[in-house]
């Protein structure tokens, strides 16, 4: 929801925060994961990352979540993809070039990027192209499984 | 400039040290001579002599033409194809490449296609989005954007291999730049997003259309405080406005296109609004000539591409120097016989 996206931007870096909490419990309890086995966890972990994160974020499940390098805005919101910054298209009201109603996902990135200790940093780091593998499966999980070592992959479908 | 191993139509040149390509483009640039650039609308045909035309047109004004790859999201001939077209007679082409129309397959197989077509400038784009087209009901695909496809180029070329690690037996001795557009928000970062571009693999930066200097100041500014002056080429987006409506017109549909008000009011105010849009054109051109960490200027006329021979003449910046182009030194040498 575009309001509530506004919203997450606006709240980047209590988000990041709790993000980064969020993470070392993943982590933490990636032996459990391993235990029940990720491909067993994966559909369930999916919808529940997709539900929490499409409200908050207009979450996309590209698979490989970038938010805290990007200020908390999805770049995957934007219409051409750009996960490394904004294009020359921005409008000179800050809207996008394809969407006019729609204000520039870039544009919120690096407002919620200053909010974010070293956020602004995080966003000079290049962002590999996607892998479209990953579509629709849970970020969390490769989060604990890549962290922990795990060599457990989700198939490419 | 000349060069004393330069060319026979469609041979490289041999490659200097410190050099990555055998083009004369890059030559031009590291020689430190103040580059002139521009852009070639590939035609709504498949005749070659349709290229040959409009390149002939810039004859001795330029140092390299950009074919550009489907511009605006509009339909046609191929700037791979253009290109190839134009290294045959010996032209130093830039090959534009956008991420709408191709995914990361495609463009990796342009990219060795190009160089091996003689092409030794890459331009690397996102691109315009499909809506502003003719072709709106196309799918967008922006598989990569235009700095994943920089260090996709870069690991072409110096790790001699495809994104997924299959080995080359002979990598594209290629130049790559991007472009980037001072002129629109978020104003203050755009610097940032050129030092990303650097970092990934540019080398030469051609700007979108530049009609606000104080803006374009406050940019270098930002270049400045990131180190980056001079270690990037930095060309200069340009070009004349044929009218105030045409202004309008272009601040209306064309993206990223910054125009301020005190410009349309003086092509407005002109009894020969046209002549006073190459007239802007040329004081810019001239303004840029003297600034610190900027290399050229890439001249966009889009449908008036006669006119930039008038401007690069009026505005002096190639100091006496006669870019290469087909025939040059054959007239030459005819002059000095008789």
């Amino acid at each position: 929801m575009y309001g509530v996206r506004l919203w997450s931007v606006r709240h980047a870096r209590g988000l990041d925060r709790f993000y980064g909490a969020f993470e070392r419990l993943l982590v933490r309890l990636a032996p459990l994961f391993a235990a029940i086995g990720y491909q067993r966890l994966e559909r369930p972990v999916a919808a529940v990352e997709r539900g929490v994160k499409g409200l908050l974020f207009d979450c996309k499940m590209c698979g490989q979540c970038v938010l805290s390098s990007t200020g908390m805005s999805c770049p995957m919101n934007c219409p051409k993809n750009m996960r490394n910054g904004p294009c020359g298209g921005v409008r000179a009201d800050g809207n996008c070039e394809v969407d006019a109603r729609m204000r520039c996902v870039w544009l919120l990135a690096f407002a919620g990027a200053e909010r974010i200790p070293g956020g602004i940093e995080r966003i000079r780091a290049i962002q590999a192209p996607v892998d479209r593998r990953l579509e629709g499966h849970s970020s969390w999980l490769r989060l604990a499984r890549d962290r922990t070592g795990s060599t457990a992959r989700v198939r490419a479908p | 400039m000349r060069f004393e191993d330069e060319p026979v139509p469609g041979y490289p040149l041999p490659i200097l040290p410190g050099h990555v390509s055998p083009g004369r483009f890059e030559r031009v640039l590291r020689a430190g001579a103040f580059a002139v650039t521009t852009e070639l609308a590939p035609p709504d045909s498949a005749d070659p002599q349709e290229v040959y035309q409009r390149a002939r047109v810039l004859d001795g004004y330029v140092d390299a033409i950009n074919a550009t790859d489907g511009s605006g999201a509009n339909c046609h001939m191929s700037s791979l194809a253009v290109c190839a077209l134009l290294t045959r007679v010996g032209y130093a082409p830039v090959m534009q490449i956008s991420c709408r129309d191709r995914n990361r397959i495609a463009i990796q197989g342009d990219i060795l296609g190009g160089a091996a077509m003689g092409v030794c400038n890459m331009l690397c784009l996102t691109g315009d989005g499909v809506q502003v087209g003719d072709h709106p009901q196309a799918r967008p695909v922006f598989d990569l954007d235009s700095i994943s496809l920089l260090e996709l180029g870069r690991t072409l070329r110096d790790q001699h291999c495809f994104q997924s690690g299959r080995k080359l037996s002979f990598s594209p001795r290629v130049l790559f730049g991007a472009g980037e557009n001072p002129m629109v928000p978020p104003l203050e970062h755009r610097a940032l997003r050129l030092a990303k571009k650097v970092a990934a693999g540019a080398q030469f930066i051609q700007t979108q259309y530049v009609y606000d200097l104080p803006r374009l100041r406050a940019f270098m500014r930002g270049v400045e405080d990131l180190g980056l002056l001079d270690r990037v080429f930095l060309l200069i987006g340009v070009g004349p406005i044929r009218s105030a409506k045409a202004a309008e017109w272009m601040r209306a549909h064309v993206p990223g296109v910054h125009i301020p008000d005190a410009i349309v009011a003086r092509l407005a105010g002109a009894q020969d609004p046209a002549r006073e849009g190459r007239n802007i054109c040329v004081e810019l051109i001239q303004e840029l000539r003297s600034m610190r960490g900027i290399h050229g200027v890439h001249v966009m006329a889009y449908r008036q591409e006669e006119a930039v021979a008038e401007i690069i003449t009026s505005s002096r910046v190639l100091d006496g120097r006669a870019p290469w182009h087909p025939g040059r030194d054959q007239n030459s040498a005819d002059r000095k016989a008789s």
